[in-house]
């Protein structure tokens, strides 16, 4: 199956929608603007009639795979049912339609959900305040570490080094590159948790923050926690939590408990808003009462009659992290979530996805290879290192399991576990699902010794094949050009490799 | 329990195969003074519960109707044409991940390489990436690509760029080590002379068109001021404007960016919008976030991938041209549905009504007492500054007849502190408009009266 691009079925000719008019006197264009600054030619968009618009799209929808038909084994990425309330909820009119401009005893009830959600999420993660400006994680791990660069500053120190495990998130290093910091890693010990003596080795007076996920991208509970805390803490620098793992704590323990001094959350993960093929998703900050003079602004704030503001005057707020206050239609899902699940409900939750990962995790024994050992908490890291007889490889499994109508888990992440195969399943699979995701893998697995080379060719029953990234790096066409347009590649000619 | 799906014998078959006699042995890694007794939260609400709460909430904000809303800033009310909507509600596309997977994601992929065709013809520049998370932040990575590539850390706002994307570049300067420098100036638009004697050493100049006036800039003017410095140009611009106004690729901007908010989202209180970035050839591998190109599989069929991923944090981490990974895809989706319902005479439409009405407003509020043009003379799009006597009168008098009158500017430009600014799109019917009149001319002169 394959579907034309809309440039593609685009024909000329086809007329407008019918829009309206504009029913007033007023001077053309042409003649009200000066004549350099109107175009010469019109934009080239393809137009469809709504009936073929609405099929086009319709069609290429079917060719995804998403949450909505099946389960997504994606470690790291929390991909949980999104509940279709919440979209209600983004869709009120009085959310939906609501200028930010508007004058704040206007906008009342926005605040107030603001400030609720802002009280909630303070409670599960155990901070003092939270800023939910932030439009993603990545975005909320600079805002976080932008905020601890401007305490140091206050201090009257300029820390230049930021501290990542070996194991992270490929955010946390670009995050603080970003924020003009020194990338220096620490290794993982042999049980896959931080190094105690490494981390000892790298800090000092330059360290500005370490940054930490816990449970680990392994999916293991750093055990030392409070000991990496306090010698975090003991050298000047600030401990800073990477929220992406946050779905194995709700209701169990707490970032800000552990020691954390700043925490980010991806609402898109733990609090169910959709991934929308790879955003908007929300990524709000918590911080200790140290580092809240250092907020984005405007915080919201109320008083003590109970009307709500935005608090435009902090002096010593690093400003702002983008436009306006944050993905508010995203807050609104995760508000809906939060008052349907509480707390009874969110800690049942993150129980009901540790103990799924672990069963998935039992069953995979003399499946795939576990390096770790476990309990494991909400995600897993299996190696597909005992297939390379057959000269399987990880990409093979995923790619098996796209065939047998599964998404593929996280591969070749974290880069410490050779042919990582990372699985997150979530608490809102049924244990059928989880059975047959095992039945799959398992096939996978006899079919590597098998017929190695069928698995080689999957998927074959999906629109396309496997395709060549390699080629399509090398000489990129990024944009559909009209034929005879003359330009052939829409970037340069290079060598390049994507993995 | 809403959204969880085992009932207690599943959850004992599952221990039992682990071979867990409880769930907390599967936290005993979790030190004991850790662990929480209980979140200190309200418990959980039915779902109709729940939506009552939210519904309470968003009934407690007052909505103004879209034909009465008169006031922009960088987010306007249009009309959304059901198909999008329709198009991104579907749960195929909006509950998918990130099309790292790709056999398996051919429609995303397919609807971003159309997105970046879309914007890049849009912008007149020949490559766009798959979105950013709105125009604030699209600036402020415009600016990083410029200090990367030219080598320089000076990069110079010409004069009314949305206050907030400066604020936003700012921090991001704060910490990236590049001095963010702002001209300002007393005029509406900036020109060439204000900028001359500031762009020693700069990496780039950025502006808005039509700026967050609504004045419109002479683009071509600030490009080779920019180029004369060898800093690059980059152009903010309003997208629905380029159905009128010379893309930025006709004036020689280097990168054009912009907020698309107005290409089939809901104002939404601020966000999700959609920031979107377009470039040269020479600068594509500078750009931050994702890109889809087009790809075969052995048998030779089309396919599209994500790629030049070389540039990203999951592949160079600390090296990556920029530390975004979600991004606003479902936001991007939506303006390629907006786009495509519209065709080329629509958007252009669609801008024409828009300015016609602004500048019909324009000439009736000026023939009231107590307003005058800001700037007079000066060409804009949909969207002009207006002295108002007892601005802040007006506004309340308007706000009691349900209408949300134009934008004050005095807390961002003190100098500013009389002055509105007022936004038409398709929405503001003649009548909205004669009603917005109608309700600040003086009880004695009326029409009628």
């Amino acid at each position: 199956m394959t579907e034309p691009l809309s440039y593609e079925k685009s024909r000329p000719g086809l007329p407008a929608p019918r829009l309206p008019q504009a029913g007033v006197e007023a001077p053309a264009p042409e003649a009200a603007l000066p004549a350099g600054a109107l175009r010469e030619h019109p934009a080239d968009l393809p137009r469809l009639s709504e009936p073929e618009l609405m099929r086009h799209y319709s069609r290429l929808s079917a060719m995804n795979y998403s949450i909505s038909e099946n389960f997504y084994p994606l470690g790291s990425c929390t991909m949980k049912y999104n509940p279709v309330a919440n979209e209600q909820a983004a869709r009120l009119p009085g959310f939906a339609w609501l200028h930010p401009y508007q004058p704040e005893e206007t906008a009342q009830g926005a605040l107030e959900l603001m400030w609720r959600l802002e009280r909630a999420l303070c409670e599960i993660v155990g901070v003092d305040r939270v800023c939910l400006q932030p439009a993603a994680g990545a975005h909320g791990e600079w805002t976080a570490l932008r905020m601890i660069q401007a305490y140091h500053r206050a201090r009257g120190e300029q820390r230049t080094q930021v501290l990542v495990p070996d194991s992270a998130h490929g955010t946390n290093p670009a995050s603080a590159a970003l924020t003009g910091y020194q990338v220096v890693e620490v290794r993982s010990g042999a049980d896959g948790r931080i190094s105690l003596s490494d981390l000892e080795a790298k800090l000092g007076p330059d360290v500005a923050a370490l940054m930490l996920t816990n449970p680990n991208t392994l999916g293991l509970f750093e055990r030392e926690i409070l000991e990496v805390a306090k010698r975090v803490h003991a050298s000047g620098a600030k401990l800073y939590y990477d929220g992406a793992n946050l779905n194995a704590l709700m209701g169990i323990c707490r970032p800000g408990d552990m020691g954390f001094d700043a925490v980010h959350l991806n609402l898109h993960k733990t609090f169910t808003t959709p991934h929308g093929g790879g955003g908007p998703g929300a990524g709000p900050v918590g911080v200790k009462a140290d580092l809240e003079p250092f907020l984005p602004r405007p915080t919201v704030e109320v008083d003590s009659e109970g009307a709500y503001r935005l608090d435009f005057e902090r002096p010593q707020s690093i400003g702002r992290v983008r436009s306006f206050y944050g993905n508010f239609g995203m807050l609104v899902r995760a508000y809906a979530y939060i008052a349907a699940m509480g707390g009874d409900g969110l800690t049942q939750a993150s129980e009901d996805a540790v103990l799924a990962a672990n069963y998935v995790r039992s069953r995979l024994q003399g499946v795939l290879d576990l390096p770790h050992h476990g309990p494991c908490q909400h995600e897993f890291v299996a190696s597909a290192r005992n297939l390379a007889p057959s000269g399987v490889r990880a990409v093979d499994v995923a790619k098996g399991l796209l065939q047998r109508g599964f998404y593929a888990p996280t591969i070749y992440f974290p880069l410490i576990v050779p042919e990582a195969v990372m699985i997150e399943p979530t608490e809102t699979e049924s244990k059928a699902t989880l059975d047959a995701f095992v039945a799959a893998l398992q096939d996978i697995v006899r079919q590597a010794e098998s017929d190695p080379d069928a698995l080689h060719a999957q998927p074959t029953n999906l629109p396309v094949g496997r395709l060549d990234e390699v080629a399509a790096a090398r000489k990129p066409v990024l944009r559909w050009q009209r034929p005879g347009s003359g330009s052939e590649s829409a970037s340069e000619t290079s060598s390049e490799t994507s993995s | 329990m809403p959204y969880l799906v085992h009932s207690d014998e599943d959850r004992q078959a599952m221990l039992a195969a682990i071979g867990a006699a409880t769930l907390d042995d599967l936290l005993r890694d979790i030190p004991s003074s850790l662990r929480l007794p209980h979140l200190a939260l309200p418990d959980g609400l039915s779902e109709s519960e729940a939506l009552a709460d939210v519904r309470h909430l968003a009934g407690r904000n007052l909505m103004f109707e879209d034909r009465f809303t008169f006031r922009g800033g960088g987010v306007y009310r249009r009309f959304i044409p059901a198909a999008v909507d329709a198009v991104i509600s579907k749960p195929e596309f909006y509950t998918a991940y990130t099309p790292y997977q790709a056999e398996a994601s051919q429609g995303w992929l397919q609807a971003m390489f159309e997105f970046q065709t879309l914007i890049a013809e849009l912008t007149g520049m020949e490559v766009a990436n798959s979105s950013l998370y709105d125009g604030a932040t699209a600036v402020a990575e415009a600016a990083m690509m410029a200090v990367v590539h030219t080598g320089r850390k000076r990069v110079v706002v010409a004069g009314h760029l949305h206050p907030e994307y400066v604020e936003v570049l700012r921090c991001y300067g704060e910490g990236r080590g590049f001095e963010m420098f702002h001209v300002k100036h007393s005029g509406g638009v900036s020109g060439p002379d204000d900028l001359a004697g500031e762009l020693d050493q700069a990496a780039a100049v950025i502006f808005q068109q039509p700026n967050f006036l609504g004045l419109v800039e002479d683009a071509e003017a600030l490009c080779a001021v920019a180029h004369d410095a060898g800093a690059l140009a980059i152009a903010c611009v309003d997208p629905i404007s380029l159905g009128l106004l010379k893309p930025p690729g006709a004036y020689g901007a280097d990168i054009a960016v912009g907020e698309g908010q107005q290409l089939g989202l809901a104002p939404s209180f601020g966000g999700p919008h959609l920031g979107f970035i377009a470039t040269h050839p020479e600068l594509v591998r500078r750009l931050p976030g994702r890109l889809v190109g087009e790809a075969h599989d052995e048998q030779g069929r089309r396919g599209f991938v994500l790629t030049l991923t070389a540039r990203e944090q999951h592949i160079r981490r600390e090296k990556a041209t920029s530390n975004i990974c979600t991004n606003h895809a479902l936001c991007a989706l939506a303006a390629s549905v907006y786009l495509t319902y519209l065709g080329s005479d629509g958007l252009r439409q669609i801008a024409e009504v828009s300015f016609r009405r602004a500048h019909h407003l324009a000439e009736r509020l000026q023939e009231l007492e107590g307003f005058e043009p800001a700037f007079p003379g000066a060409p804009f799009f949909n969207e002009f500054p207006l002295r108002v006597r007892d601005l802040d009168g007006v506004l309340r008098r308007l706000q009691d007849r349900g209408i949300l009158g134009g934008l004050p500017l005095g807390r961002w430009y003190p100098e500013l502190a009389d002055v509105a600014s007022f936004c038409c799109t398709e929405l503001n019917d003649p009548a909205a408009i004669d009603a917005l009149v109608e309700a600040l001319t003086p009880a004695g002169t009326r029409v009628g009266a």
